[in-house]
């Protein structure tokens, strides 16, 4: 009964809710990539992860007040994400200590909520692990919506952000503000991984936000380079993911992040042999 | 008018006080060196000077008109930039950065700038090369471009010729000189290489947590401090 992967794909491309699931998860993987790139390299990527598990608590805490998960889960992960940036550059607390303590906090608070009240609902389980394609039309395009804001953000402040991520001291002497554009990047990325959530689920989000940037680094040399094929690399693994995990009968957002891992790898092999030649 | 005026300044990092009692100017056109032992508030003088750190006393003010984005910076190397995925024309052209404002992207003439600087330090054959596989002085050399970039009235560096070996060093302070002589830009360095500094300098500011001497080169080379850095009442005579 092996279907050819041609039909396969027609197939799938035939049903309305997986076309909307596809549109909503290329935006969110392209946001994801493209921040990636700068949370890597400023040594931020940690922030992101923390951020997932603030938003797995603020998620739990909506479901339990029967409100509306992202509206809720949006403004708590923002206001997270200024602290943790307040956090890391002050240097005052140890930053991964404080990271540490904040996402396994929340992450606590949210599954007391969550045994208090209901018991783990279906909408809850959905973001813990990720579901593509349990997407709405509303929530469509409000993530839609988002993720525009951050691709529009991104390319205009694009020479900015590479300059504060490149040598923030030198931005600042020169006049730069970098001040706002960490805050300009804690927001980006605030959103990105509660988007994201809905996609690969908040403990593997942190994965759809660093392996891409990671994957292009083994080659690439170029930041302009690094940014486009980490935004590739981001997309294709998406897409191929959840082929996959249709042809399988595998969760989606596991097998996206599978399909990061094994480019990541593939990468790292040529890179060595790249650099060896 | 000069063009930054340090009146009776303290610094501090966490309380504790790094440098005191720090009184001079920087007029149009200096050269001043910043010279003194390790520790002794070098480097936090010039975070002080960019306005990167604010004095616990007295005042640093800019004055000529003087604003933050005329000003470049050639800061000590940070282990955060030696494996970072940028080629040299992009990490340059970071610097013209200052003058976009607002401006989403670089104009033409932003670009020719970043080429002129790079042709000038002749790093323009490695202009497409990774910033990270070059070698301690290229990079060095490459962060100078884009110091020159974002530079319109006042240059400072930090240290620039840490890590270099002496004709890569004799070639950057020959460069610094013809910036200052021919392009009219005020230079403030901080170095410990003492024979040097006294040789190009015009201005010298010797610290020790306060300042021993301020004043001209010729007139430093007379005084107590400086027979004494320079290595005895001889010193000067080696020179």
């Amino acid at each position: 009964m092996e279907q050819n992967l041609f039909d396969q794909l027609k197939e799938l491309l035939s049903y309305s809710f997986i076309l909307r699931s596809l549109a909503a998860g290329i935006l969110i993987a392209l946001c994801a990539s493209l921040l990636g790139v700068i949370l890597v390299l400023k040594r931020y990527s940690m922030i992101g992860d923390g951020l997932s598990h603030v938003g797995f608590g603020a998620l739990a805490v909506a479901a339990a007040m029967n409100a509306a998960p992202l509206q809720v889960a949006i403004p708590v992960v923002v206001i997270a994400a200024f602290f943790l940036l307040r956090i890391s550059e002050s240097g005052k607390l140890k930053g991964d200590a404080a990271i540490a303590l904040i996402s396994s906090g929340s992450l606590a608070i949210g599954v007391m909520v969550v045994s208090v009240t209901s018991g783990m609902n279906t909408d809850l389980m959905n973001y813990l692990f990720g579901s593509i394609l349990a997407i709405s039309r509303s929530d469509l395009l409000l993530s839609a919506g988002l993720c525009l804001i951050v691709l529009i953000l991104y390319l205009c402040f694009y020479n900015k952000l590479f300059a504060v991520t490149f040598d923030e001291t030198f931005a600042r002497a020169t006049g730069i503000k970098a001040g706002f554009y960490n805050m300009l990047i804690a927001f980006l990325t605030a959103i990105t991984v509660v988007l994201g959530m809905r996609m690969v689920g908040a403990l593997l989000i942190s994965s759809l936000i660093i392996f891409p940037s990671l994957t292009a680094m083994r080659l690439c040399k170029r930041f302009r380079t690094v940014v486009i094929a980490s935004a590739v690399i981001s997309v294709g693994c998406f897409l191929v993911g959840m082929f996959a995990s249709y042809r399988y009968n595998t969760p989606a957002g596991a097998t996206i992040v599978v399909c990061n891992l094994i480019l990541f790898a593939l990468f790292s092999i040529i890179g060595l042999f790249v650099r060896r030649s | 008018m000069a063009l930054i005026t340090c009146n009776e300044v303290s610094l501090a990092y966490e309380g504790k006080t790094v440098a005191s009692n720090i009184t001079f100017s920087i007029e149009e056109g200096d050269y001043l060196c910043i010279v003194g032992e390790n520790g002794s508030g070098k480097s936090t003088l010039i975070k002080g000077l960019l306005g990167l750190k604010q004095p616990s006393s007295g005042s640093i003010l800019p004055g000529d008109g003087l604003k933050q984005n005329q000003i470049g910076y050639l800061p000590q190397q940070t282990p955060i930039q030696r494996d970072f995925p940028a080629t040299v024309y992009e990490v340059v052209l970071s610097g013209c950065l200052n003058r976009c404002g607002l401006r989403p992207f670089y104009r033409k003439n932003e670009k020719q700038l970043a080429q002129r600087n790079m042709e000038r330090l002749g790093i323009l054959p490695i202009a497409s090369r990774c910033y990270r596989e070059l070698s301690g002085g290229q990079q060095q050399r490459v962060l100078l471009a884009r110091a020159l970039c974002a530079t319109r009235k006042l240059l400072l560096l930090d240290e620039p010729a840490a890590g270099l070996d002496p004709i890569v060093t004799s070639e950057l302070y020959d460069l610094v000189q013809t910036v200052n002589r021919e392009d009219h830009i005020s230079i403030v360095m901080v170095s410990h290489d003492i024979k040097s500094a006294v040789s190009h300098a015009s201005h010298i500011l010797h610290l020790a947590h306060t300042p021993l001497f301020f004043g001209t080169t010729g007139d430093y080379l007379k005084s107590e401090p400086g027979r004494l850095f320079l290595g005895g009442p001889h010193g000067t005579e080696s020179l």
